[in-house]
């Protein structure tokens, strides 16, 4: 084993908030240029640790050490003093300022000690930082105009300015696409080289195999174990983040594909989507694959109302429709799972029972205006149940709610109404192992009774896994289209590079 | 034998600690269930308290005909934070309610000199006032998607131009029993201004809690394009929030001129601020999605109460601005305090 004193020590770490315990005497170890994977589902309390280490959090009880020393961080800014970088899930950089200022904001070099920033010499130290680590940025780009890739790396050279012996990462592949997330794992490894251990939170399995040295699993904020990845097998690791079995991520049944419920035909959006054409049948999963600006969010959000198209129409059992809003869409048996939960999904800020019955609300009213509380309650307490919805109860609000737990309110909201035609945009993003394999089931049991299902997704297991058929877009055209009996990952993902 | 005492002592002192820190766990966890209990009802709290304190530093405060006092002095005001709060839930303010006050006012007390009209007209063509101002308002800030702020501070200068416009600068007077009844009758005793506002809270407290109209405004509020997205028509939402808070300006407009027995342009002026304060006291969140008309009902109270308090007390109406500006700003920071 090893000998030395880890770089970051965290011992017997609580913490509640309002009297709900999120992490129970939790230890974490971390060595020298160790890229050490904290895992653990939605709720397991990973971020929260993280954040405690941050200085975003106090922790109730427990210490912290950085190379053997007990170190006490306040905040946010002493755990920078500290070296501990943190890349935030969601970037927050000040959109509106170069790439340079916003990596030496706080600590702009000046001339001599008189406040004035030295801009010169600030452009330089980043391009300096920027060859050294490889990074193809321009100090002077606006940090608004990049990707979110490209955001992340002036995210990751700026936790290297502040000679951190670690950096932490939080969720950092959740808004990348392929090509990025392998460029950001070279990243991990130059970092690596460079003396620099990773913490990667993360509960993307296959990421975690990829790139992690040791693995640390938390659930329900306890923790369970560390090991080497190399005691890991896959279903061992699921196994530990759910504490129980999962037979079957993807219980597919073969149904039969009944008559054709949606047919698209030539529908086209300048520079967006360009003559589509799609059915779906009854019984069917159709997934629709892609890379991220293919235009599969616009196509679906076209079907349902909430974008406008050029030409082309869409007919539903035979029937040309007129869709010009949501509300013309659901009337005709049309619901559209949308892909960002807080965006589009959700009021964060009203209450479980306020969300889930939102969409179906006028069979809850007397006279269409007068709301029947006590019917819609009961409705609402089944719901939670059948959907194992946690939550402490009706009432409370669905921002304090865990992803998975959000994505099952949705779920629940859209099929309250029972729709004959259910559109999934990426319905799994951002949620853990347990909560999906849930999801699957939900969606092939929709399928199998006699449901019209439509899944866009990113992940190809997930489209793979789910669909009886499958269409590639590859810059708003359908370049593909693929059988199950004919599905291969390799194809798909070809067509979807425009291969 | 020493070091077994010292066993002993050690283990007693880390039992003491134990139990030190357990019960500090709990005294924590009881804190923290307090702390939510009186995050969400503070503002009453507040409010009785407020009254507990004047009531025992000045007796004749707590009088029947002092509570009947301070009630129709904030009945005006009262009727126009009810609507400001529905606006402000969807994320919205409307700074034009003094204006349309004011021109909904001059508009009623035109057709309301003595054997002109039945009663029934001035108030049709004061609350018509209110009812199309409001739904300029609404109109522009749903379809043309600008900011609530730049459309209602355009109407806000605009009502008010057109009130002078309208009464060539002076204020209408001789106006009928009938329409003076409304301000300064009675009924079972009860100011007649008072029965309005009661009415009107009635119906807000009704619209926001128990129809699908009041939970599609909370929705448009907290995320209008999950709103949207849910099959909600939140341009319609939008503009049937705007129009309602008009015409109720066009009730406080009847009320108050009515009440003062004549309708000058300048009437209501600044009142727009005092309804934004007592929603915004009562809990209201700017950012939309979050807000009771009894909160604000009680932050409506607590100002009434707090200036006839410090009326009584024989403090000058120029402190009575600063301590009204501090509580403001005090009562939104509490809330912000202790919803963490």
């Amino acid at each position: 084993m090893n000998t030395e004193v880890p770089i970051l020590k965290m011992e017997h770490i609580s913490k509640s908030f309002g009297g709900v315990p999120v992490l129970i005497d939790v230890n974490f170890e971390l060595s020298r240029s160790q890229v050490h994977a904290v895992t653990g589902e939605n709720g397991a309390g990973k971020s929260t640790l993280m954040k405690i280490l941050a200085g975003v959090h106090h922790a109730d009880s427990g210490r912290i050490l950085l190379n053997g020393n007990e170190v006490n961080v306040r905040s946010p800014k002493s755990a920078i003093s500290m070296g501990i970088a943190m890349i935030q899930q969601e970037l927050n950089p000040v959109r509106e300022m170069t790439v340079s200022e916003n990596i030496f904001l706080g600590k702009e070099p000046c001339f001599g000690s008189t406040g004035v920033v030295n801009r010169n010499k600030q452009r330089q130290l980043a391009r300096n930082l920027f060859q050294t680590l490889d990074f193809p940025l321009d100090p002077d780009a606006k940090m608004g105009s990049l990707s979110v890739a490209e955001m992340q790396m002036a995210e990751i050279a700026k936790a290297v300015s502040y000679n951190s012996s670690f950096i932490i990462m939080d969720e950092p592949t959740s808004a990348l696409s392929g090509r990025e997330v392998e460029k950001l794992f070279k990243i991990i490894d130059s970092l690596k080289s460079r003396d620099i251990a990773v913490i990667y939170i993360s509960h993307k399995l296959d990421e975690i195999f990829r790139i992690a040295d040791v693995i640390t699993v938390l659930r329900d904020g306890k923790y369970i174990e560390t090991r080497p990845v190399s005691e890991f097998d896959h279903n061992t690791l699921v196994r530990l983040m759910v504490g129980r079995e999962i037979h079957e991520m993807f219980p597919k049944t073969n149904v039969s594909a009944g008559p054709i419920t949606v047919a698209v035909e030539g529908l086209t959006k300048a520079g967006v989507f360009t003559d589509v054409n799609v059915q779906a049948h009854r019984g069917e999963v159709l997934g629709i694959a892609g890379l991220m600006g293919a235009g599969r969010t616009e196509l679906v959000e076209t079907i349902f109302g909430l974008r406008q198209a050029d030409a082309g129409t869409v007919r539903v059992n035979g029937v040309e429709l007129k869709i010009k809003s949501p509300a013309d869409a659901m009337e005709h048996g049309i619901a559209l799972i949308t892909d960002d939960r807080k965006l589009k999904g959700l009021n964060l800020t009203a209450s479980v029972r306020d969300n889930i019955t939102l969409v179906n609300l006028k069979s809850y009213s007397r006279y269409g205006q007068i709301l029947r509380l006590k019917k819609e309650n009961e409705v609402v307490d089944t719901e939670i149940e059948k959907f194992r919805i946690k939550t402490r109860n009706r009432y409370q609000p669905v921002g304090t709610l865990s992803g998975g737990t959000q994505q099952k309110v949705i779920l629940s909201k859209w099929l309250l109404a029972n729709p004959d035609i259910i559109i999934f945009d990426e319905p799994t993003r951002g949620i853990d192992v347990g909560a999906k394999a849930e999801i699957y089931g939900i969606i092939s049991n929709l399928a199998q009774h006699g449901k019209t299902i439509v899944v866009v997704s990113s992940e190809m297991q997930e489209i793979i896994g789910l669909s009886d058929r499958v269409i590639v877009l590859y810059h708003g055209r359908v370049t593909a289209e693929f059988q199950r009996n004919e599905f291969d990952q390799e194809s798909i993902i070809r067509a979807a590079m425009g291969k | 034998m020493g070091s077994e005492e010292e066993t002993k002592l050690l283990e007693s002192t880390s039992a003491k600690v134990e139990k030190a820190r357990s019960a500090r766990a709990q005294r924590r966890l009881r804190a923290l269930t307090v702390g939510s209990f009186l995050s969400r009802y503070g503002i009453y709290f507040a409010f009785v308290f407020l009254v507990i304190v004047l009531a025992i530093i000045s007796p004749p405060f707590f009088t029947a005909s002092n509570i009947m006092d301070i009630l129709r002095q904030i009945s005006v005001i009262g009727i126009l934070a009810v609507g400001q709060t529905v606006v402000i839930i969807t994320a919205g303010i409307d700074l034009s309610v003094g204006s349309i006050l004011a021109l909904s006012a001059v508009m009623a007390a035109s057709f309301a000199h003595p054997g002109q009209y039945p009663l029934i007209v001035p108030l049709i063509v004061g609350l018509a006032g209110g009812l199309i101002c409001g739904t300029i308002n609404g109109v522009l800030i749903a379809k043309s998607r600008l900011a609530p702020f730049i459309v209602t501070l355009g109407m806000m200068t605009a009502a008010r131009g057109m009130a002078l416009v309208y009464t060539s600068g002076r204020p209408v007077f001789n106006l009928s029993n009938g329409y003076d009844t409304i301000g300064t009758g009675y009924l079972f005793g009860i100011p007649l201004p008072v029965v309005i506002f009661i009415i009107v809270i009635l119906f807000g407290v009704f619209t926001m809690r128990y129809t699908r109209f009041g939970r599609y405004v909370y929705a448009v509020g907290g995320n209008e394009m999950a709103a949207k997205a849910s099959g909600i028509n939140t341009d319609r939402i939008l503009i049937a929030v705007y129009i309602l808070q008009g015409v109720l300006a066009g009730v406080a407009g009847i009320v108050l001129s009515s009440r003062v027995m004549s309708a000058s342009p300048s009437l209501g002026e600044g009142y727009e601020l005092d309804a934004i304060a007592a929603a915004v006291i009562g809990g209201t969140s700017l950012m939309g999605g979050i807000g009771t008309i009894s909160g604000t009902v009680v932050g409506a109270l607590i100002i009434g109460v707090m200036n006839n308090g410090l009326d009584m007390l024989n403090v000058s109406s120029y402190w009575q601005l600063i301590v009204k500006g501090a509580i403001i700003v005090f009562a939104v920071f509490l809330d912000k305090k202790t919803k963490g």
